[in-house]
This record gives structure tokens, C-alpha cells and sequence, in this order.
């Protein structure tokens, strides 16, 4: 079991919760979500500023675990600077990875420090944790583009 | 250790869960019965029995097995009747849970703008909710009673919230989070001086204390069958019965009529008034179980006992650096239900460390969320022992909290 323990707290994870990217909310942005995880309370405020389809940055504020914290480190990290095509196909290769109950091997080239969430694949519990700031993250692009498109 | 069940090894073998030994060869050491309860072998066997042997549709099947499951059903009545003490067996309601009677009163107690019903900032998720969303739908105002630094109801300001005005008074006897035993007999005498109903919220205090609800004195008192041994999907709400009788229903359909019409119908009196349908049947009678085991043993015992492992948790507790305890530290004003917080670890991350050496605690908001805002945390982590709970399994405990520190490398 603390096998399975130490597979779920990758070193890699640890770091980014006590050192978390791109953290804190910026200016400029098109949309702002909040959203939460009713089990647990875990909360993140999240910021999306895009440009000529790039994601420009990714701000958000969280309080929750080590893993939620350091998910949403990660993702900051992956997506910002792609394109948003290419982001949005990051998110879903990372979904993919989360649902996979364990079973599916993580492609290093698509999710660089992401892959040291594959352990947590097996903790049904803490899905969610990993997904919350990644949800967060697609709502809040689909909001800024829908923005571009009314504006 | 003085306070303890005196048959304690006797009472664990009660439980076959309490056997599991969980992945990696760990020993289950089960501190989350705040949240439900285990259950005996006898709530277990006499479920079974019922479902073997007399299962049928209750109060309307013309046959000996119709017979026999509904004098369980009504027996099981009888016996959460002398649960609570209650001056009459008709004053017992079963629900799916605590949160359903609390739902029904909520919805069938009669408010209106003007009007005001008054809680607590301790309460469960539950006994909020209901009431915001009676006070939406009728316009009547929803006031608090705050909480001190220490954990207690701020009874500051009780001569201003409750008033002429005040229709209910609805708080909990002992809090899910903070532990804190309410003063109930105080608290109903306030709502009573103005001709205000109270409501107890008795989840977390009927596992572990006795309930009295004529030494009391409330109008109105529910608790949950899964925290005191009995199984999920049942719940009691205890009324008096005039005060039950005048209340409009709450499900309309079978069982809680007097007779239908085309042009109307008329309503039984209770308990079948709020027993609209099929009931959960082998529930009531595994509850009934219940109920009766915790009477055997007796709930001065038992309370004596949840004190002596509070005490002992607490002490354990506080002996780890960087943890805080909430709530009131000392054991006698106190329920089982122990939150604390750990600098430098969520609860989220505490529990599944624990959870890997087999300890089962809660972690989260455990359904109070403004009792943690009021202390100004998210969340914390929480355990809960019961009458079958151990000061080994406190040593496990807290040996498990020292190893968590070191692993998130805190300190």
C-alpha cells in the first residue's frame, strides 16, 4: 500500500503543490470561472486570456489538495503559449489518462509533468481533485471564445 | 482505562467488519462513524431472517406472511418509541433519513411572511437547507445563531433572534463537525417561552447519549437509522402527536389516507399520514434491531465510553506538533466527532495516508460548511469513534498522523 502511496504522490506532484506555476490571477482575460468540488469543498478561481487562438496565460487561485494544486500548476504549465486547438487536445489526452482506471499508458510527449498523475487514475476519490482546475479550464475557454465570436 | 465498555472485545466480535483487514495486510481501524456506523451481527442476522423467511407488503396483505411483516414493522416502532421514550408509539415516523423528516417539516410547517425561523451556524447542510428553502418559498426570515471562538453557541444575542415572531427554533444536539453537545434543554425553553416549535436534530446525539424527548420537552426530533448500528434508507421523526396531527401531509398515496374520492380525500391520522406508500420495511425492522442492541448495552454506557476514547484522542491528538483541534477540548461537553487540522497537509492528502495504513477517517467539509467558514478553514479532516472503538485504535491514530507529517516531509 505505501507502494500505491508513493505511485499516487509522484515527487514530480509534490513539487509542483509546494511550488505551484503560474499561480495568482492576472490581467488581462476574456473569461473568469469558479468552480468547486461539492464533496470536498476544494475551490479554484480560474482566468483564461486568449489571442489570435493562443492561449496567452492561465491565472487562477485555488485552496484544495496536493493533488487539485498541483493539477492545476501542471496544466498551466502545459497550455499556455499552444494554440488552442492543440491545448484542447492536451485537456482531452489528460482526461483520457484520468478516466483510464489506471489502465492507460501516459504519452510523456503530450503531458510532460502530467504523466505523474497516471497514478491517481487508480484513486476514484481523487479523480475529481485532478480534473477540477482542468474542467475549469475548458469552461473557461469555451466562455472567452464564445466571447470572441459575440464581441 | 477507566470509563471503557467493560466487554469491549466482546462487543467488537459484534461487528464482522470490524475483521477486515484491508489492502497491504493493514487491519481496518474504522474512526468515521460520524459518518455511519458499522453494524452488528444481530441487525445484520434479523434483516436477513426478515427477508428469508417473512417478507411481505406491510398493512394490507390478507395473509400470515403479511401478518408477520407487518408486526415487525410495528414492532420496530415500538421499540424506537422506547428509543426516544416517547409518550406514544403514533409519535414515531419513519423517513428514508434525517434529512427527509427534516424536509417534511420544513415543508409542512405553516410559515409566512413576517414570520421567522431560527438555526445555528453549526448545523448539518440539512437542517440549513430545508429551512432556506421554506423561508424562500414563504417569506419568512431566516436568522442565525453564531458560534463562539470555542466552539459553542454564542448565546449572546438568543433574547433578539428569538421572538414573537419566531414559528421555529431548529438546531442540532450534538454538532457533526465541532463536536459540541447544544443546550437543548435551554435552547427549547427559549423557542417555548414564544409559543415557537423547536426541532433537534438528534443525528449525531442519538448514537451516544440517551434521548429523552419528554425530559426534553421539544416539539419535534429526528435522527438517521445508519448512525446508530441499524442499516441506510431509514430514518425517524418523532413529533407530538397533536402538533404531528394538525400538519397538512406531506406525500400524498397509499397508506396515509382515510379514504379517496374523485372529489377529495380525507388523511389518516399518524403515524400513516407521513408513511405514504410502501415503506422501507426490512429497514424498520433492521433498525428496531438496532436500537435494541444499543438499549442492552446501555446509552450511559456508552456515552461514558465515548467519553473516555474523546478524552484519549483528544490528548493523542494535541500531542502531534502542527495540529489543531476544533471545537471544545474538553471531553465531557463534547460528542465523538473530533476536527482538527494539520499545518501543511489537507485533509484530502491526510486521509488518504491514513487510509493507506488502514485508518478510515472523513475529510472534507462533512456537510457543515458554514461552521468551517465560521473558523475560517475549507476543510478539515475527521475522526469519529463509537462504542466499539478502542484506545488502540486512537494509537493508531495518532501513530498514523506522526508518519503522515513525515512523509509531506511537514516540520
Amino acid at each position: 500500500m505505501s507502494a500505491e502511496l508513493d505511485n499516487l504522490y509522484q515527487e514530480i506532484i509534490l513539487d509542483h503543490y509546494k511550488n505551484p506555476h503560474h499561480k495568482g490571477l492576472r490581467e488581462p482575460f476574456e473569461s473568469e470561472v469558479h468552480h468547486v468540488n461539492p464533496t470536498c469543498g476544494d475551490e479554484v478561481t480560474l482566468r483564461v486570456h486568449l489571442a489570435g487562438g493562443v492561449v496567452e496565460d492561465v491565472s487562477y487561485d485555488s485552496v484544495g489538495c496536493s493533488i487539485s494544486q498541483a493539477s492545476a500548476s501542471v496544466l498551466a504549465d502545459l497550455v499556455i503559449g499552444k494554440p488552442v486547438d492543440e491545448a484542447m487536445t492536451i485537456h482531452q489526452t489528460f482526461l483520457e489518462l484520468m478516466q483510464g482506471k489506471g489502465q492507460v499508458v501516459p504519452d510523456e510527449d503530450v503531458l510532460e509533468d502530467g504523466i505523474a498523475f497516471a497514478g491517481v487514475a487508480k484513486f476514484p476519490a481523487r479523480v475529481k481533485c485532478a480534473l477540477l482546475s482542468w474542467m475549469a479550464w475548458k469552461d473557461a475557454t469555451a466562455q472567452a471564445q464564445s466571447e470572441g465570436v459575440t464581441s | 482505562m477507566e470509563g471503557l465498555l467493560p466487554d469491549l472485545d466482546v462487543i467488537r466480535k459484534d461487528f464482522p467488519i470490524l475483521e477486515r483487514v484491508l489492502a497491504g495486510g493493514q487491519p481496518l481501524v474504522y474512526l468515521d462513524s460520524a459518518n455511519t456506523s458499522q453494524k452488528p451481527q444481530i441487525v445484520i442476522d434479523t434483516m436477513v431472517d426478515h427477508l428469508e423467511r417473512h417478507n411481505a407488503n406491510i398493512a394490507r396483505a390478507m395473509h400470515q406472511l403479511g401478518a408477520e411483516s407487518t408486526e415487525a414493522y410495528e414492532s420496530a416502532r415500538d421499540k424506537v418509541a422506547a428509543f426516544l421514550n416517547a409518550p406514544s408509539r403514533n409519535e414515531v415516523i419513519f423517513t428514508k433519513n434525517a434529512t427527509e423528516a427534516l424536509n417534511l417539516l420544513a415543508r409542512t410547517i405553516d410559515l409566512g411572511p413576517g414570520d421567522n425561523v431560527v438555526i445555528t451556524e453549526m448545523e448539518h447542510h440539512s437542517n440549513i437547507v430545508s429551512w432556506q428553502l421554506a423561508c424562500e418559498r414563504s417569506g419568512a426570515e431566516l436568522r442565525w445563531f453564531g458560534l463562539t471562538d470555542g466552539g459553542e453557541l454564542d448565546l449572546g444575542n438568543a433574547d433578539r433572534l428569538i421572538d414573537e415572531h419566531t414559528k421555529v427554533v431548529a438546531f442540532t444536539w450534538v454538532s457533526n463537525m465541532l463536536g459540541t453537545i447544544n443546550p437543548v434543554v435551554d435552547l427549547v425553553a427559549r423557542a417555548k417561552a414564544f409559543g415557537a416549535l423547536s426541532v433537534i436534530d438528534a443525528s449525531q446525539a442519538a448514537p451516544q447519549l440517551p434521548v429523552d424527548v419528554q425530559a426534553v420537552g421539544c416539539d419535534f426530533l429526528v435522527f438517521t437509522g445508519h448512525k446508530v448500528c441499524g442499516p441506510t434508507g431509514i430514518g425517524v421523526l418523532w413529533g407530538r402527536e397533536a402538533l404531528l396531527n394538525e400538519l397538512p401531509p406531506f406525500h400524498g398515496g397509499g397508506e396515509m389516507i382515510e379514504t379517496v374520492t374523485m372529489a377529495r380525500s380525507t388523511y389518516a391520522k399518524v403515524p400513516h399520514r407521513f408513511e405514504a406508500g410502501t415503506p422501507p420495511i426490512v429497514e424498520a425492522v433492521g433498525l428496531g434491531a438496532a436500537v435494541d442492541y444499543l438499549g442492552h448495552i446501555g446509552l450511559d454506557a456508552i456515552h461514558t465510553h465515548e467519553q473516555t476514547i474523546t478524552r484519549y484522542a483528544l490528548e493523542g491528538l494535541q500531542s502531534i506538533p502542527g495540529l489543531s483541534v476544533m471545537g471544545p477540548l474538553d471531553a465531557t461537553q463534547r460528542g465523538g466527532a473530533i476536527s482538527f487540522e494539520l499545518e501543511g497537509v489537507h485533509p484530502h492528502d491526510i486521509a488518504q495516508v491514513l487510509d493507506s495504513r488502514g485508518v478510515a477517517v472523513r475529510a472534507g467539509h462533512h456537510c457543515a460548511k458554514p461552521a468551517h467558514a465560521r473558523f475560517g478553514v475549507q476543510s478539515s479532516t475527521r475522526m469519529s469513534s463509537y462504542l466499539y472503538t478502542t484506545p488502540a485504535e486512537i494509537d493508531a491514530l495518532v501513530e498514523a498522523l506522526h508518519h503522515t507529517r513525515s512523509y509531506f516531509k511537514v516540520g
